[in-house]
Protein backbone atom coordinates (compact mmCIF):
# COMPACT_ATOMS: atom_id res chain seq x y z
CA UNK A 1 0.00 0.00 0.00
CA UNK A 2 1.42 3.34 -0.89
CA UNK A 3 0.11 6.60 0.06
CA UNK A 4 1.67 10.08 0.38
CA UNK A 5 2.02 13.23 2.72
CA UNK A 6 2.20 17.09 1.02
CA UNK A 7 2.74 19.48 3.62
CA UNK A 8 2.73 22.99 2.20
CA UNK A 9 3.97 25.62 4.65
CA UNK A 10 4.38 29.30 4.46
CA UNK A 11 7.65 28.82 4.35
CA UNK A 12 8.61 24.90 3.06
CA UNK A 13 6.57 22.56 0.53
CA UNK A 14 7.41 18.85 1.93
CA UNK A 15 6.09 15.15 0.72
CA UNK A 16 6.75 12.10 2.11
CA UNK A 17 5.95 8.24 0.04
CA UNK A 18 4.97 5.47 2.48
CA UNK A 19 4.94 2.53 1.87
CA UNK A 20 3.35 0.14 4.56
CA UNK A 21 4.95 1.44 7.14
CA UNK A 22 8.53 2.67 5.78
CA UNK A 23 9.28 5.96 4.42
CA UNK A 24 10.44 5.28 0.42
CA UNK A 25 11.21 8.70 0.35
CA UNK A 26 10.92 12.37 0.96
CA UNK A 27 12.02 16.02 0.08
CA UNK A 28 11.84 19.46 1.51
CA UNK A 29 11.93 22.73 -0.87
CA UNK A 30 11.32 26.25 0.04
CA UNK A 31 7.30 27.51 -1.23
CA UNK A 32 7.29 29.65 -4.03
CA UNK A 33 4.53 32.73 -5.01
CA UNK A 34 2.46 29.55 -6.18
CA UNK A 35 1.75 27.07 -3.38
CA UNK A 36 0.20 24.77 -5.66
CA UNK A 37 3.25 24.68 -7.94
CA UNK A 38 5.43 24.53 -4.98
CA UNK A 39 3.15 21.54 -4.03
CA UNK A 40 3.48 20.19 -7.61
CA UNK A 41 6.56 20.57 -7.24
CA UNK A 42 8.45 18.77 -4.09
CA UNK A 43 5.54 15.88 -4.91
CA UNK A 44 7.10 14.98 -8.56
CA UNK A 45 10.47 15.33 -7.23
CA UNK A 46 9.69 13.01 -4.75
CA UNK A 47 8.10 10.55 -6.96
CA UNK A 48 11.17 10.54 -9.05
CA UNK A 49 13.42 9.55 -6.51
CA UNK A 50 11.27 7.02 -5.15
CA UNK A 51 11.08 5.25 -8.73
CA UNK A 52 6.99 6.29 -8.73
CA UNK A 53 4.93 7.88 -10.85
CA UNK A 54 1.58 9.38 -9.93
CA UNK A 55 -0.65 6.17 -10.38
CA UNK A 56 1.16 4.32 -8.22
CA UNK A 57 0.42 6.20 -5.24
CA UNK A 58 -3.49 5.43 -3.96
CA UNK A 59 -3.92 7.91 -1.30
CA UNK A 60 -2.63 11.44 -1.08
CA UNK A 61 -3.65 13.52 1.90
CA UNK A 62 -2.71 17.48 1.65
CA UNK A 63 -1.46 19.38 5.42
CA UNK A 64 -0.44 22.80 5.99
CA UNK A 65 -1.35 26.13 5.75
CA UNK A 66 -1.84 25.50 1.89
CA UNK A 67 -3.89 22.25 1.90
CA UNK A 68 -6.36 23.36 0.33
CA UNK A 69 -4.40 24.53 -2.86
CA UNK A 70 -3.08 20.74 -3.28
CA UNK A 71 -5.38 19.85 -6.61
CA UNK A 72 -4.21 16.59 -6.52
CA UNK A 73 -4.99 15.33 -3.10
CA UNK A 74 -7.87 13.25 -2.02
CA UNK A 75 -8.38 14.66 1.33
CA UNK A 76 -6.78 17.68 3.47
CA UNK A 77 -6.42 17.62 7.12
CA UNK A 78 -5.19 20.43 9.34
CA UNK A 79 -1.67 20.43 10.29
CA UNK A 80 -2.17 20.26 14.14
CA UNK A 81 -3.84 16.25 13.68
CA UNK A 82 -1.45 15.24 11.54
CA UNK A 83 1.75 16.53 13.25
CA UNK A 84 0.81 15.03 16.21
CA UNK A 85 0.06 11.57 14.01
CA UNK A 86 3.67 12.04 12.91
CA UNK A 87 4.99 12.67 15.92
CA UNK A 88 3.56 9.28 17.23
CA UNK A 89 4.81 7.56 14.60
CA UNK A 90 8.24 8.50 14.73
CA UNK A 91 7.70 8.17 18.59
CA UNK A 92 4.64 5.77 19.84
CA UNK A 93 5.37 7.22 24.07
CA UNK A 94 5.08 11.08 22.86
CA UNK A 95 2.52 13.29 24.93
CA UNK A 96 4.15 16.04 23.95
CA UNK A 97 4.59 18.21 21.16
CA UNK A 98 6.08 21.10 19.97
CA UNK A 99 5.94 22.23 16.30
CA UNK A 100 7.96 25.07 15.62
CA UNK A 101 7.17 26.54 11.61
CA UNK A 102 8.59 29.33 10.11
CA UNK A 103 5.36 31.72 10.78
CA UNK A 104 4.02 29.50 13.25
CA UNK A 105 4.32 27.70 16.70
CA UNK A 106 2.09 25.21 18.47
CA UNK A 107 2.47 23.22 21.40
CA UNK A 108 0.32 20.00 21.13
CA UNK A 109 -0.63 17.36 23.61
CA UNK A 110 -2.06 13.89 22.23
CA UNK A 111 -2.88 10.12 23.57
CA UNK A 112 -1.43 6.94 22.68
CA UNK A 113 -2.65 6.43 19.39
CA UNK A 114 -1.46 10.39 18.40
CA UNK A 115 -4.75 11.75 18.78
CA UNK A 116 -5.02 15.58 19.41
CA UNK A 117 -6.22 15.94 23.32
CA UNK A 118 -5.11 19.57 23.29
CA UNK A 119 -3.10 22.51 21.84
CA UNK A 120 -2.55 26.01 21.72
CA UNK A 121 -0.92 28.31 19.09
CA UNK A 122 0.54 30.94 17.88
CA UNK A 123 0.68 32.38 14.71
CA UNK A 124 0.52 36.43 15.25
CA UNK A 125 3.31 37.40 16.39
CA UNK A 126 6.64 36.55 14.74
CA UNK A 127 8.55 36.66 17.76
CA UNK A 128 7.79 33.43 18.83
CA UNK A 129 7.81 31.97 15.06
CA UNK A 130 10.96 30.46 13.32
CA UNK A 131 10.74 33.83 11.91
CA UNK A 132 12.02 35.53 14.60
CA UNK A 133 15.60 33.24 14.04
CA UNK A 134 15.79 33.94 10.46
CA UNK A 135 15.52 37.86 10.84
CA UNK A 136 18.25 36.89 13.31
CA UNK A 137 20.38 35.40 10.92
CA UNK A 138 20.50 38.55 8.38
CA UNK A 139 21.06 40.93 11.14
CA UNK A 140 24.12 38.79 12.49
CA UNK A 141 24.96 37.91 9.24
CA UNK A 142 25.31 34.23 10.23
CA UNK A 143 23.68 30.86 8.60
CA UNK A 144 20.72 29.73 10.14
CA UNK A 145 22.48 26.39 10.43
CA UNK A 146 25.09 27.66 12.20
CA UNK A 147 23.26 30.23 14.96
CA UNK A 148 22.46 27.32 17.70
CA UNK A 149 26.22 26.11 17.97
CA UNK A 150 27.47 29.23 18.07
CA UNK A 151 24.94 30.89 20.72
CA UNK A 152 26.46 28.19 22.98
CA UNK A 153 29.79 29.48 22.73
CA UNK A 154 29.36 32.26 25.00
CA UNK A 155 31.75 34.83 26.57
CA UNK A 156 28.97 37.22 28.58
CA UNK A 157 25.78 35.94 29.26
CA UNK A 158 23.60 38.86 28.36
CA UNK A 159 19.62 39.37 29.09
CA UNK A 160 17.68 37.73 26.83
CA UNK A 161 16.46 40.05 23.99
CA UNK A 162 12.91 40.94 23.83
CA UNK A 163 10.50 37.89 23.39
CA UNK A 164 7.66 39.99 22.91
CA UNK A 165 8.00 42.18 19.70
CA UNK A 166 10.83 41.14 16.64
CA UNK A 167 10.50 44.68 15.79
CA UNK A 168 12.11 45.77 19.37
CA UNK A 169 14.65 42.68 19.63
CA UNK A 170 16.01 43.75 16.23
CA UNK A 171 16.24 47.67 17.75
CA UNK A 172 18.41 45.68 21.03
CA UNK A 173 20.67 43.74 18.88
CA UNK A 174 21.73 46.90 16.58
CA UNK A 175 22.53 48.36 20.19
CA UNK A 176 24.57 45.52 21.42
CA UNK A 177 26.71 45.23 18.23
CA UNK A 178 27.29 49.21 18.14
CA UNK A 179 28.67 48.60 21.93
CA UNK A 180 31.07 45.84 20.23
CA UNK A 181 29.23 42.95 21.55
CA UNK A 182 30.69 39.73 20.55
CA UNK A 183 28.36 38.06 17.97
CA UNK A 184 27.49 34.44 19.80
CA UNK A 185 26.53 36.69 23.27
CA UNK A 186 23.75 37.95 21.34
CA UNK A 187 22.38 34.80 19.53
CA UNK A 188 22.33 33.18 22.82
CA UNK A 189 19.66 36.51 23.96
CA UNK A 190 17.85 35.59 20.79
CA UNK A 191 17.72 31.79 21.20
CA UNK A 192 17.04 32.44 25.08
CA UNK A 193 14.03 34.58 24.10
CA UNK A 194 12.86 32.32 21.31
CA UNK A 195 13.08 29.11 24.52
CA UNK A 196 11.17 31.64 26.62
CA UNK A 197 8.39 32.41 24.81
CA UNK A 198 7.77 28.58 24.04
CA UNK A 199 7.57 27.40 27.66
CA UNK A 200 4.65 29.54 28.40
CA UNK A 201 3.14 28.06 25.04
CA UNK A 202 3.78 24.53 26.22
CA UNK A 203 2.72 25.71 29.84
CA UNK A 204 -0.41 26.42 28.73
CA UNK A 205 -1.43 22.86 27.64
CA UNK A 206 0.58 21.10 30.24
CA UNK A 207 4.13 19.94 30.47
CA UNK A 208 4.15 16.37 31.02
CA UNK A 209 5.23 12.50 29.38
CA UNK A 210 7.90 12.14 26.54
CA UNK A 211 8.28 15.41 24.30
CA UNK A 212 9.12 15.90 20.33
CA UNK A 213 10.26 18.90 18.71
CA UNK A 214 9.43 18.75 15.27
CA UNK A 215 10.06 21.67 12.36
CA UNK A 216 12.82 23.99 11.31
CA UNK A 217 13.59 24.95 15.05
CA UNK A 218 14.23 21.50 15.71
CA UNK A 219 17.43 22.20 13.70
CA UNK A 220 18.86 24.58 16.05
CA UNK A 221 20.48 23.17 19.05
CA UNK A 222 20.77 26.56 20.68
CA UNK A 223 16.80 26.70 21.40
CA UNK A 224 16.29 23.47 21.23
CA UNK A 225 19.00 22.79 24.58
CA UNK A 226 17.37 25.97 26.10
CA UNK A 227 13.68 24.24 26.04
CA UNK A 228 14.66 21.49 27.57
CA UNK A 229 16.05 23.15 30.43
CA UNK A 230 13.17 25.15 30.98
CA UNK A 231 10.98 22.23 30.63
CA UNK A 232 12.87 19.38 32.62
CA UNK A 233 12.78 16.93 29.60
CA UNK A 234 14.63 15.75 26.80
CA UNK A 235 13.16 16.78 23.25
CA UNK A 236 13.38 13.93 20.95
CA UNK A 237 14.30 14.59 17.57
CA UNK A 238 13.63 12.30 14.35
CA UNK A 239 15.95 12.66 11.57
CA UNK A 240 14.57 14.75 9.40
CA UNK A 241 11.89 17.29 11.91
CA UNK A 242 11.06 19.36 9.07
CA UNK A 243 9.19 16.02 7.58
CA UNK A 244 6.77 15.34 10.71
CA UNK A 245 3.86 16.88 9.49
CA UNK A 246 4.35 15.45 5.80
CA UNK A 247 4.39 12.05 7.34
CA UNK A 248 1.78 11.96 9.42
CA UNK A 249 -0.80 13.16 6.71
CA UNK A 250 0.70 9.78 4.81
CA UNK A 251 -0.23 7.83 7.74
CA UNK A 252 -3.62 9.28 7.69
CA UNK A 253 -4.18 7.88 3.82
CA UNK A 254 -2.86 4.90 4.62
CA UNK A 255 -5.75 4.51 7.57
CA UNK A 256 -8.26 5.83 5.01
CA UNK A 257 -7.02 3.54 2.62
CA UNK A 258 -7.53 0.40 4.92
CA UNK A 259 -10.65 1.30 6.15
CA UNK A 260 -12.10 1.05 2.69
CA UNK A 261 -9.96 -2.02 1.81
CA UNK A 262 -11.90 -3.65 4.83
CA UNK A 263 -15.58 -2.23 3.62
CA UNK A 264 -15.21 -3.45 0.26
CA UNK A 265 -14.42 -7.01 2.29
CA UNK B 1 11.30 81.53 35.14
CA UNK B 2 13.40 79.71 32.29
CA UNK B 3 12.78 76.17 32.71
CA UNK B 4 13.83 73.23 30.38
CA UNK B 5 11.71 70.17 29.18
CA UNK B 6 13.61 66.70 27.77
CA UNK B 7 12.03 64.04 26.02
CA UNK B 8 14.34 61.20 25.37
CA UNK B 9 11.74 58.63 23.03
CA UNK B 10 13.15 55.40 21.52
CA UNK B 11 12.73 56.87 18.06
CA UNK B 12 13.41 60.85 18.30
CA UNK B 13 14.90 63.38 21.39
CA UNK B 14 12.26 66.15 21.73
CA UNK B 15 13.74 69.63 23.86
CA UNK B 16 11.79 72.52 24.52
CA UNK B 17 11.96 76.04 26.55
CA UNK B 18 9.77 77.53 28.25
CA UNK B 19 9.72 81.11 29.36
CA UNK B 20 6.98 81.66 32.19
CA UNK B 21 4.26 79.94 30.21
CA UNK B 22 5.27 80.55 26.82
CA UNK B 23 7.73 78.04 24.43
CA UNK B 24 11.01 79.96 23.43
CA UNK B 25 11.84 77.23 21.43
CA UNK B 26 12.38 73.76 20.71
CA UNK B 27 14.01 70.80 18.70
CA UNK B 28 13.07 67.63 17.71
CA UNK B 29 16.20 65.13 16.04
CA UNK B 30 16.52 61.21 16.08
CA UNK B 31 17.84 59.63 19.11
CA UNK B 32 20.06 57.10 16.96
CA UNK B 33 21.98 54.83 19.05
CA UNK B 34 23.47 57.28 21.54
CA UNK B 35 20.16 58.93 24.00
CA UNK B 36 22.81 60.98 25.91
CA UNK B 37 24.87 62.54 23.30
CA UNK B 38 21.14 62.68 20.89
CA UNK B 39 20.00 64.63 24.50
CA UNK B 40 23.17 66.97 24.36
CA UNK B 41 22.91 67.86 20.92
CA UNK B 42 19.37 68.55 21.03
CA UNK B 43 19.83 70.86 23.95
CA UNK B 44 22.72 72.74 22.62
CA UNK B 45 20.71 73.70 19.19
CA UNK B 46 17.65 74.59 21.37
CA UNK B 47 19.61 77.13 23.64
CA UNK B 48 20.97 78.13 20.36
CA UNK B 49 17.82 79.26 19.23
CA UNK B 50 16.29 80.74 22.31
CA UNK B 51 19.67 82.45 22.31
CA UNK B 52 20.29 81.67 25.83
CA UNK B 53 22.98 79.78 27.69
CA UNK B 54 22.29 76.47 30.13
CA UNK B 55 23.00 78.65 33.03
CA UNK B 56 19.55 80.68 32.54
CA UNK B 57 17.66 77.42 32.85
CA UNK B 58 16.47 77.45 36.40
CA UNK B 59 14.89 73.83 36.15
CA UNK B 60 15.41 70.63 33.64
CA UNK B 61 12.79 68.01 33.53
CA UNK B 62 13.09 64.90 31.76
CA UNK B 63 10.78 62.08 30.64
CA UNK B 64 10.59 59.44 27.85
CA UNK B 65 12.01 56.04 27.91
CA UNK B 66 15.34 57.14 27.96
CA UNK B 67 14.96 60.07 31.12
CA UNK B 68 16.78 57.89 32.88
CA UNK B 69 20.43 58.79 30.58
CA UNK B 70 19.83 62.43 30.30
CA UNK B 71 23.27 63.75 30.68
CA UNK B 72 21.77 66.87 32.73
CA UNK B 73 20.41 66.78 36.51
CA UNK B 74 16.45 66.77 35.95
CA UNK B 75 13.51 65.85 37.51
CA UNK B 76 12.32 63.03 35.91
CA UNK B 77 8.43 62.55 35.23
CA UNK B 78 7.04 59.27 33.99
CA UNK B 79 5.19 59.95 29.81
CA UNK B 80 1.93 59.50 31.45
CA UNK B 81 2.27 62.69 33.98
CA UNK B 82 4.38 64.72 31.10
CA UNK B 83 1.50 63.98 28.33
CA UNK B 84 -1.36 65.13 30.58
CA UNK B 85 0.69 68.07 31.69
CA UNK B 86 1.68 68.84 27.92
CA UNK B 87 -2.08 68.41 27.00
CA UNK B 88 -3.92 70.53 29.84
CA UNK B 89 -1.13 72.93 28.02
CA UNK B 90 -2.51 73.60 24.75
CA UNK B 91 -6.26 72.21 25.76
CA UNK B 92 -7.13 72.66 28.86
CA UNK B 93 -10.60 71.17 28.27
CA UNK B 94 -9.09 68.07 27.41
CA UNK B 95 -10.12 65.02 29.30
CA UNK B 96 -7.46 62.14 27.76
CA UNK B 97 -4.47 61.78 25.42
CA UNK B 98 -3.56 59.53 22.65
CA UNK B 99 0.01 59.55 22.58
CA UNK B 100 1.78 57.21 19.53
CA UNK B 101 5.33 57.10 20.07
CA UNK B 102 8.15 55.23 17.98
CA UNK B 103 7.78 52.00 20.53
CA UNK B 104 5.01 52.35 22.48
CA UNK B 105 1.34 54.04 22.54
CA UNK B 106 -0.40 55.33 25.26
CA UNK B 107 -4.25 56.18 25.58
CA UNK B 108 -4.45 58.52 29.41
CA UNK B 109 -7.80 59.57 30.63
CA UNK B 110 -7.48 62.42 32.73
CA UNK B 111 -9.69 64.97 35.06
CA UNK B 112 -10.04 68.73 34.96
CA UNK B 113 -7.83 69.03 37.58
CA UNK B 114 -5.31 67.45 35.38
CA UNK B 115 -5.54 63.65 38.14
CA UNK B 116 -4.70 60.92 35.78
CA UNK B 117 -8.16 58.83 36.05
CA UNK B 118 -6.54 55.31 33.81
CA UNK B 119 -4.38 54.86 31.44
CA UNK B 120 -3.21 51.85 29.03
CA UNK B 121 -0.18 51.07 27.46
CA UNK B 122 1.44 49.56 24.68
CA UNK B 123 5.20 48.90 24.37
CA UNK B 124 5.34 45.17 24.34
CA UNK B 125 4.32 44.76 20.65
CA UNK B 126 5.67 47.24 17.73
CA UNK B 127 2.11 47.13 15.50
CA UNK B 128 0.15 49.98 16.54
CA UNK B 129 3.34 52.58 16.77
CA UNK B 130 5.53 54.77 15.08
CA UNK B 131 8.12 51.72 14.41
CA UNK B 132 5.60 49.75 12.31
CA UNK B 133 4.72 52.82 9.75
CA UNK B 134 8.30 53.28 9.19
CA UNK B 135 8.84 49.81 8.04
CA UNK B 136 5.91 49.95 5.96
CA UNK B 137 7.36 53.61 4.38
CA UNK B 138 10.29 51.50 3.46
CA UNK B 139 8.58 48.53 2.64
CA UNK B 140 6.47 50.39 -0.44
CA UNK B 141 9.29 52.66 -0.63
CA UNK B 142 7.04 56.10 -0.24
CA UNK B 143 8.31 58.93 2.35
CA UNK B 144 7.07 58.22 5.66
CA UNK B 145 5.63 61.87 5.86
CA UNK B 146 3.74 61.34 2.55
CA UNK B 147 2.23 58.62 3.71
CA UNK B 148 -1.01 59.69 5.28
CA UNK B 149 -2.04 62.21 2.44
CA UNK B 150 -1.35 58.98 0.06
CA UNK B 151 -3.48 56.95 1.84
CA UNK B 152 -6.33 59.30 1.54
CA UNK B 153 -6.51 58.69 -2.38
CA UNK B 154 -7.13 54.90 -1.73
CA UNK B 155 -9.67 53.33 -3.91
CA UNK B 156 -10.92 50.28 -2.90
CA UNK B 157 -10.90 48.96 1.26
CA UNK B 158 -8.23 46.16 1.73
CA UNK B 159 -7.55 44.69 4.70
CA UNK B 160 -3.91 44.41 6.28
CA UNK B 161 -4.73 41.03 8.26
CA UNK B 162 -1.86 40.48 10.70
CA UNK B 163 -1.41 41.78 13.58
CA UNK B 164 2.80 41.31 13.96
CA UNK B 165 4.52 43.87 12.18
CA UNK B 166 7.26 41.37 10.66
CA UNK B 167 4.22 39.50 9.30
CA UNK B 168 2.38 42.47 8.10
CA UNK B 169 5.76 43.30 6.21
CA UNK B 170 5.44 39.99 4.19
CA UNK B 171 1.80 40.88 3.78
CA UNK B 172 2.54 43.98 1.91
CA UNK B 173 5.01 42.82 0.04
CA UNK B 174 2.65 39.83 -1.48
CA UNK B 175 0.22 42.99 -1.86
CA UNK B 176 2.71 44.71 -4.18
CA UNK B 177 3.52 41.95 -6.16
CA UNK B 178 -0.19 41.25 -6.67
CA UNK B 179 0.20 44.87 -8.24
CA UNK B 180 -2.60 46.60 -5.32
CA UNK B 181 -2.22 49.97 -5.74
CA UNK B 182 0.03 51.68 -3.63
CA UNK B 183 -2.87 53.98 -1.34
CA UNK B 184 -4.87 51.15 -0.97
CA UNK B 185 -2.38 49.34 0.68
CA UNK B 186 -1.63 52.48 2.78
CA UNK B 187 -5.22 52.76 3.59
CA UNK B 188 -4.91 49.19 4.91
CA UNK B 189 -1.87 49.85 6.80
CA UNK B 190 -3.64 52.99 8.78
CA UNK B 191 -6.39 51.13 9.21
CA UNK B 192 -4.56 48.17 11.05
CA UNK B 193 -2.81 50.89 13.73
CA UNK B 194 -5.72 52.68 13.97
CA UNK B 195 -7.52 49.63 15.20
CA UNK B 196 -4.74 48.31 17.65
CA UNK B 197 -4.88 52.15 19.38
CA UNK B 198 -9.15 52.47 19.43
CA UNK B 199 -8.13 48.97 20.96
CA UNK B 200 -6.04 50.40 24.00
CA UNK B 201 -8.40 53.56 24.13
CA UNK B 202 -11.69 51.21 24.58
CA UNK B 203 -9.74 49.47 27.36
CA UNK B 204 -10.03 52.83 29.15
CA UNK B 205 -13.28 53.91 28.16
CA UNK B 206 -11.71 56.83 26.60
CA UNK B 207 -13.98 59.52 25.06
CA UNK B 208 -14.82 63.34 25.08
CA UNK B 209 -11.89 65.86 24.13
CA UNK B 210 -9.25 63.54 23.55
CA UNK B 211 -5.78 65.14 21.98
CA UNK B 212 -3.90 62.98 19.60
CA UNK B 213 0.51 63.41 20.24
CA UNK B 214 3.61 62.11 19.67
CA UNK B 215 5.03 62.93 15.61
CA UNK B 216 2.57 60.34 13.83
CA UNK B 217 -0.31 63.22 15.08
CA UNK B 218 0.96 64.90 11.78
CA UNK B 219 -0.50 61.80 9.59
CA UNK B 220 -3.15 62.84 8.38
CA UNK B 221 -4.39 59.22 7.18
CA UNK B 222 -4.11 57.89 10.80
CA UNK B 223 -5.68 60.77 12.30
CA UNK B 224 -8.76 60.68 9.58
CA UNK B 225 -9.05 56.94 10.48
CA UNK B 226 -9.34 57.15 14.15
CA UNK B 227 -11.79 59.30 14.12
CA UNK B 228 -13.87 56.85 11.93
CA UNK B 229 -13.53 54.61 14.58
CA UNK B 230 -13.38 56.52 17.58
CA UNK B 231 -16.23 58.09 19.31
CA UNK B 232 -14.65 61.22 19.64
CA UNK B 233 -13.07 63.48 17.08
CA UNK B 234 -9.48 63.84 17.88
CA UNK B 235 -7.79 67.24 18.47
CA UNK B 236 -4.20 67.71 17.21
CA UNK B 237 -2.14 70.70 18.73
CA UNK B 238 0.32 72.71 16.57
CA UNK B 239 3.40 70.66 17.60
CA UNK B 240 2.21 67.44 18.51
CA UNK B 241 6.05 65.77 18.80
CA UNK B 242 7.00 68.21 21.66
CA UNK B 243 3.66 67.97 23.98
CA UNK B 244 5.72 65.08 26.33
CA UNK B 245 8.77 67.33 26.68
CA UNK B 246 6.60 70.77 27.06
CA UNK B 247 5.14 68.42 30.00
CA UNK B 248 8.48 67.56 31.55
CA UNK B 249 9.05 71.39 31.95
CA UNK B 250 6.07 72.12 33.14
CA UNK B 251 6.98 69.65 35.48
CA UNK B 252 10.23 71.43 36.50
CA UNK B 253 8.75 74.61 36.65
CA UNK B 254 6.23 73.29 39.21
CA UNK B 255 8.31 71.54 41.52
CA UNK B 256 10.81 74.80 41.22
CA UNK B 257 7.79 76.51 42.68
Amino acid sequence: MITAGVDVGSLTGKTVILKDNEILAWNIIPTGPDSSETAKEVFDMTLKQAGLTMEDIEYIVSTGYGRVVVPFSNKNITEITCHAKGANWFFPSVRLILDMGGQDCKGIRCDDTGKVTNFAMNDKCAAGAGRSMEIMSGLLDTPLAEMGGLSLDIKNRLAPLSSTCVVFARTEVLGYLHEGTHKNDVLAGACEALADRVYTLLKRVGIEGDFVISGGIAKNIGVVKRIEQKVGLKANICFEPQIVGALGAAVFGRGILEKKTAKKK
Amino acid sequence: MLTAGIDAGSLSTKVVILNQDKIMAYEVLATGIDIGAATKRAMDNVLEKAGISLQDVESIGSTGVGKKKVPYKSVQGTEVVCDTKGALYFYPKSNGVIDIGGENCRAIKFDAEGNIVDFALNDKCASGTGIFLDAMAKALRVKPEEMGELSLQSTEDIEVTSMCSVFAESEVVSMIHRKVPKNNILRGIHKSIASRVVGLANRILLEGNVIIIGGIAKNIGLVTTLNELMNSELTVPEKPEVVGALGAALLARERKE
